[in-house]
């Protein structure tokens, strides 16, 4: 069983993320954590100094974390993305293809099934934060 | 007809590889029923009053012989030898064991059909027109932009956890035979003053408690813009719908509350930002998909029937459709016989439906959100063959767009949500309205029956709408007048209090009667009821 999945070479970040509100008004922060009713795209000016955005998922049935991760990547993010909270096995393949880079979950995950998810897939039908190339494309390359 | 190559075959075969695993995953343990739910959802598997219920998507409502034959050989070995159509172009199977699913899958996935996002809150399966590419006043096809649709919809990583439910309809003619407006986001393929095909975009739209007609928020999409547009209807839903209150999540709600001005503004927004994300397929994906719809070969023929058999020459007059070669009609097998179960079907009826689709129809067939069965591209010449062979097996009855045929959700005999058994009313109005004889002079009247609020059933869209509701625990039926699901959208409204299951059928006559008595030269049930209003109808049921 794993704690925390890390996609990435870098050095974790090694303190707490601070809350968006009390990031914007800090000036050294470099982790910060957004929750769902938080809008990401109030962090796009200030991304140069990010190393960090949790993103948190008190239920995992609240999709709204899946676009504020890609809309991150979309604005030329590059630091870690980790998904905390209710995140399970089944969803972190989406997860991941929204450009979340990390995981960390509230109950571990077995890392078979994490293996098995994250190979389930052989391809993939639309174009998202990662760099997989979707169907249409590959049929008309 | 839309065919598989090894990606779609590759996708369909790793989802019924996923859901065997997710499956024993909970029979392991490791998954909650809590956890489990939205993953078995996601493909269609419900748990129902009595047993599981698992949806098949039948993707815009098309289905080949080889499909329609698989449906049936589940109906056999897996359910009680029949099957269900819906409202969504979908086919139920009611009486579904949990271990048995992932066979089911493996089995649907062999013909290129399968279960996914049949549920769950996400975007399902896209619906369309059911005469689409047979029908005399369309546009053009507008399947082939509801498979870029489907393409796009299926596993999209951003969009599985949506506040609630999602549905998209597309249609290409004036005449809407696909409910559009009523949907969350209705499409219709129009060409605008310089002859280029694009989308015209009505979002918001949907039945429920809250039914909303959806307002027109953009009239002309560019086909190389199609899913960077539905991308950015999406996302402003996934941020800003309403998570606190399941009953208004729909997006018809956000479009309300910021009213539709203001979603457009905010969807043209995130529009603009996506259309430099490079997102949208080639259009050679376009041109790939038309190919699998191009027309079959039509040949001329007969252009009229022989009508000397009064019963072959109704059936004719009620359940053909004007095609665009005029050898040819749509023909519509009705899921109602009088007395029966709205839109049931048995595996003996799909087998043989399945044939002659094979014999009559280029083996095409269409699933109506009426739940009938449709043929859609018959030869004039080979009518009375057909109809000879529906007729034998219980499926020829002249009913179409008449009171016998009913849409009718599953309700209380089913459904863990309903108020009230919405199929026995079903049965005992199609009974009534046959017996005395009116099915006929009352013409053209779409009655619709839910069992509950959540309207499944369509009653806000009927020209009479039935809504089953709980009285201090007995069965009490709302009825509602003046609905419509074409292209004169409109919502139906409640006549007054309700009436108790046999009150019901002769408040139903009783509006009907209404109507015999005060109609005008040509007026259907809807144009008289738009002309003269409740009042009348009101004084009649409770005067
Ligand atoms: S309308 Fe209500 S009773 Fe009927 S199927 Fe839907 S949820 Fe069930």
């Amino acid at each position: 069983m794993v704690d925390i999945l890390r996609f990435r070479d870098d050095e974790a970040v090694d303190h707490a993320a601070v809350t968006v509100d009390s990031f914007v008004e800090q000036t050294n922060a470099n982790a910060v954590r957004i929750e769902p009713s938080d809008d990401a795209r109030d962090l796009i000016p200030h991304l140069a100094q990010i190393h960090l955005v949790e993103v948190n998922f008190p239920v995992f049935g609240d999709g709204r974390g899946y676009s504020a991760a890609r809309i991150l990547r979309e604005a030329g993010y590059t630091g870690e993305i980790r998904a905390v909270g209710d995140v399970l096995v089944d969803q972190i393949g989406n997860m991941k293809r929204c450009g979340f880079d990390a995981f960390e979950p509230d109950a571990p995950l077995d890392p078979a099934d994490v293996k098995a998810a994250l190979n389930r897939w052989p391809e993939v039908y639309q174009e998202s934060a990662d760099s997989r190339t979707p169907i249409w494309n590959l049929r008309h390359e | 007809m839309y065919a598989y190559d090894k990606y779609d075959q590759a996708m369909v075969d790793a989802r019924v590889e996923e859901f065997r695993d997710q499956a024993q995953r909970r029979l392991d343990g490791k998954l909650s029923e809590d956890q489990f739910k939205p993953l078995r959802l996601m493909n269609g598997l419900y748990l129902q009053l009595h047993a599981y219920m698992l949806r098949v998507a039948v993707p815009y409502g098309t289905l080949n012989s080889r499909q329609m034959h698989a449906l049936a050989d589940i109906a056999d070995k897996y359910d009680r030898g029949y099957g269900h159509f819906t409202t969504r172009q979908n086919i139920q199977y009611n009486w579904i064991k949990l271990e048995d699913a992932g066979d089911i899958l493996a089995d649907l996935a062999a013909v290129e059909m399968h279960a996914i996002q049949t549920s769950g809150n996400c975007i399902r399966n896209i619906s369309s027109d059911h005469f689409a590419g047979a029908a005399q006043d369309e546009l053009v096809d507008p399947r082939p932009y509801a498979e870029l649709l489907r393409q796009w919809s299926s596993f999209h990583p951003e969009f599985m956890y949506l506040p609630r439910k999602f549905k998209i309809a597309v249609i290409a003619s004036d005449t809407d035979r696909a409910a559009m407006r009523l949907h969350d986001i209705g499409i219709q393929i129009v060409k605008n003053d310089a002859g280029e095909l694009g989308a015209s975009f009505y979002v918001g739209g949907g039945m429920g408690r809250t039914p909303m007609i959806a307002p027109n928020i953009r009239e002309f999409v560019p086909l190389d813009q199609l899913i960077t547009y539905s991308e950015a209807c999406l996302r402003v839903y996934n941020r800003y719908g309403r998570r606190d209150n399941k009953y208004k999540a729909r997006i018809k709600i956000l479009v309300h509350e910021l009213g539709a001005e203001e979603y457009t503004r905010q969807v043209e927004e995130e529009f603009a930002h996506l259309l430099g994300q490079g997102i949208e397929p080639p259009i050679a994906e376009l041109g790939r998909i038309k190919t699998f719809f191009t027309d079959p070969e039509f040949a001329d023929g007969a252009k009229t029937v022989d009508r000397s058999d009064p019963d072959f020459a109704l059936w004719v007059d009620r359940n053909t459709h004007r095609h665009k070669h005029d050898s040819y009609v749509s023909a519509v097998i009705s899921l109602k016989p009088v007395g029966g179960i709205p839109g049931d079907a048995t595996a003996e009826q799909m087998h043989l439906m399945a044939q002659l689709a094979r014999d009559y129809s280029f083996d095409e067939l269409r699933v109506m959100h009426t739940q009938n069965i449709v043929l859609p591209h018959v030869r004039i010449e080979d009518l009375h063959a057909l109809w000879t062979a529906l007729d034998e097996a219980g499926l020829g009855t002249p009913n179409l767009d008449r009171i016998g045929d009913i849409i009718a959700c599953p309700g209380l005999d089913y459904c863990s949500l309903a108020n009230a058994r919405s199929i026995p009313l079903a049965q005992k109005i199609s009974q009534r309205f046959t017996a005395n004889g009116k099915e006929d002079t009352l013409g053209e009247l779409k009655l619709k029956i839910s069992g509950c609020i959540n309207a499944c059933g369509h009653h806000h869209a009927g020209h009479i709408g039935i809504l089953g509701v709980d009285k201090k625990g007995v069965e009490n039926y709302q009825l509602l007048l003046g609905g419509s699901e074409a292209e004169d959208t409109s919502l139906a409204k409640i006549t007054g209090p309700g009436f108790s299951e046999d009150g019901i059928v002769d408040a139903v006559e009783t509006a009907a009667d209404v109507y015999l008595s005060q109609r005008e030269d040509g007026e259907r049930f809807l144009d008289t009821y738009r002309r003269i209003g409740m009042a009348p109808f009101k004084e009649a049921l409770y005067g």
